[in-house]
């Protein structure tokens, strides 16, 4: 085994110890934690198969953005925290669930010749991706962004509302 | 295998080397602060330890490793000793990607004056800035006191809502430079920095770095005289040390960021490049420190208003005139 090919698994470790941590924690910081240290480890195994933008985007995007603003919601919120591990009845069902899924996403790509080269797509250069992702798919792109436009403007209002309601009362 | 075994070498001289410069400057930066802040204010600043207080850094480093680390009850032991590492370790990785001069030749063989030099180097410093939230907000809330809560939550907040304008302020970069390479942004700049081909970028990048090291005019997160401390209220010893390093070692990714995006990185007449460079580097904290000295904090709200109402839009416009200017081939 290759050095590269001994960080790659060790990696591959880290994220799926990881992973199952943040879904049994109950202390729902301790989950947002292991998610972040899952996401770290999934953009460093992107780097070691030799594709830098979406290890990159993976930082950026998921432990940069997404996951401070789990964070910062949980914080808000103050919920009493839990101790230990998820009751193992209640991970029945999601656990199921995510199997069913992972097999149906590999063997689609078993199934299709082209899934395995999807690996070179994923190793291509910034400038490439772009010219792609604006060129062939542009109007995905507007689509996806008229959605998220409407999700601000929906919040927008429901905060808007709740600013209005008379004082003394509690809005909530 | 010596060819491995050499590169190796090389890697971890290099390494060793920007991480040493990097501390050390750090550490001087504290001085720099302390010396001018106490000019500003019409008095000298410390003066008792070595020549002109230059060994002040030392004694205050070993002071702080002296002193004892305490773990108040109540906390979330695990996340309160690793939190202050999470913003050092940030700001430390991020100099990975960062280039310090022009490739020259040693030996025979080239050698790069950057750790890697790779194409996602603009993207990989803007998600490491954004990892840095983590150790305020964490440390903020697991040291189980109200005001450190307030803090690590104003500093989610204002560090994710800059973090925004940040982006917008560096995408005119990019698509001028035609790259997220560092180097070849540096090398883009060779005749005309985008200091002067980007002054609205320019504003808005400086303004919200400012607010991403919460750094008076924006330090809310710690404001001494509502919030105590903020977010570090509950560390002491080499743990509060660790904030604060990080606050100063992120002055100096802040510079080297600077002047890599706006200031033409080692280009300049007369002078060798590293020269050239460490100068702009070093101009940053300065301009900062002087900020720091003149203006006084913001409020709440003037804080998030000025990022959402005034950079962002400021930000999209930019970027919407620079891409009809390259349209035009301009």
């Amino acid at each position: 085994m290759t050095a590269l090919g001994a960080l790659f698994y060790l990696l591959s470790a880290v994220m799926l110890a990881a992973a199952a941590l943040a879904a049994t924690r109950r202390n729902p910081i301790h989950a947002v934690c292991c998610a972040v240290i899952a996401f770290l480890a999934s953009a460093g195994v992107f780097v070691t198969l030799g594709a830098p933008l979406p290890g990159a985007l993976q930082v950026v995007v998921y432990a940069g953005a997404i996951m401070v603003l789990f964070l910062f919601i949980i914080m808000l919120l103050g919920l009493p925290v839990g101790k230990g591990m998820v009751p193992a009845a209640r991970l029945v069902a999601p656990g199921v669930f995510a199997a069913a899924t992972l097999t149906a996403l590999f063997s689609l790509i078993a199934m299709d010749p082209a899934g395995r080269i999807s690996l070179q797509a994923a190793t291509a250069a910034p400038a490439a991706v772009g010219v792609v992702l604006f060129g062939d798919y542009w109007l995905a792109v507007e689509a996806v962004s008229l959605l998220l436009f409407a999700a601000l403007a929906a919040v927008l209002l429901l905060g808007k509302a709740r600013q209005e309601s008379p004082k003394g009362g509690n809005p909530a | 295998m010596t060819d491995i075994l050499l590169g190796i070498l090389v890697m971890l001289v290099r390494m060793a080397v920007v991480l040493a410069v990097v501390f050390g400057l750090a550490a001087y930066m504290i001085l720099v602060e302390r010396k001018l802040l106490g000019r500003f204010q019409v008095r000298y600043g410390p003066n008792r330890v070595g020549l002109f207080g230059l060994l002040q850094p030392i004694a205050d480093g070993l002071k702080m490793l002296l002193k004892e680390d305490i773990v108040p009850d109540g906390v979330d032991r695990r996340i309160f000793l690793v939190a202050p590492a999470i913003v050092a370790g940030a700001a430390l990785f991020a100099f990975a990607v960062v280039p310090f001069g022009p490739t020259f030749t040693l030996f025979g063989r080239p050698v790069p004056q950057v750790i890697t030099d790779t194409d996602v180097g603009l993207l990989l410093i803007f998600g490491l800035s954004s990892l840095a939230v983590y150790g305020v907000a964490l440390g903020g809330w697991t040291s189980d006191n109200k005001y450190s809560l307030l803090g690590g939550v104003r500093g989610a907040a204002q560090m994710i809502s800059y973090e925004l304008a940040l982006g917008l302020a560096l995408v005119p970069v990019a698509m001028t430079a035609h790259s997220l390479n560092l180097t070849d942004i540096v090398n883009a700049q060779a005749r005309l920095p985008f200091a002067i081909a980007q002054p609205v970028a320019f504003l808005i990048f400086i303004i919200s770095s400012l607010a991403e090291t919460n750094r008076i005019p924006f330090d809310l997160p710690e404001a001494e005289n509502e919030l105590q401390a903020g977010f570090h209220t509950e560390y002491s010893g080499m743990r509060f040390a660790l904030f604060f390093v990080g606050e100063y070692v992120n002055m100096i990714l802040l510079g080297s960021v600077t002047a890599i995006f706006f200031l033409g990185g080692w280009h300049g007449p007369f002078l060798p490049p590293i020269l050239w460079f460490g100068l702009k580097v070093l101009a940053v904290p300065v301009f900062l420190i002087w900020t720091r000295a003149s203006l006084p904090r913001l409020r709440y709200d003037q804080l998030m208003a000025l990022g959402w109402k005034c950079l962002v839009p400021l930000g999209l416009a930019n970027i919407l005139v620079t891409g009809a200017l390259l349209a035009a081939g301009l």
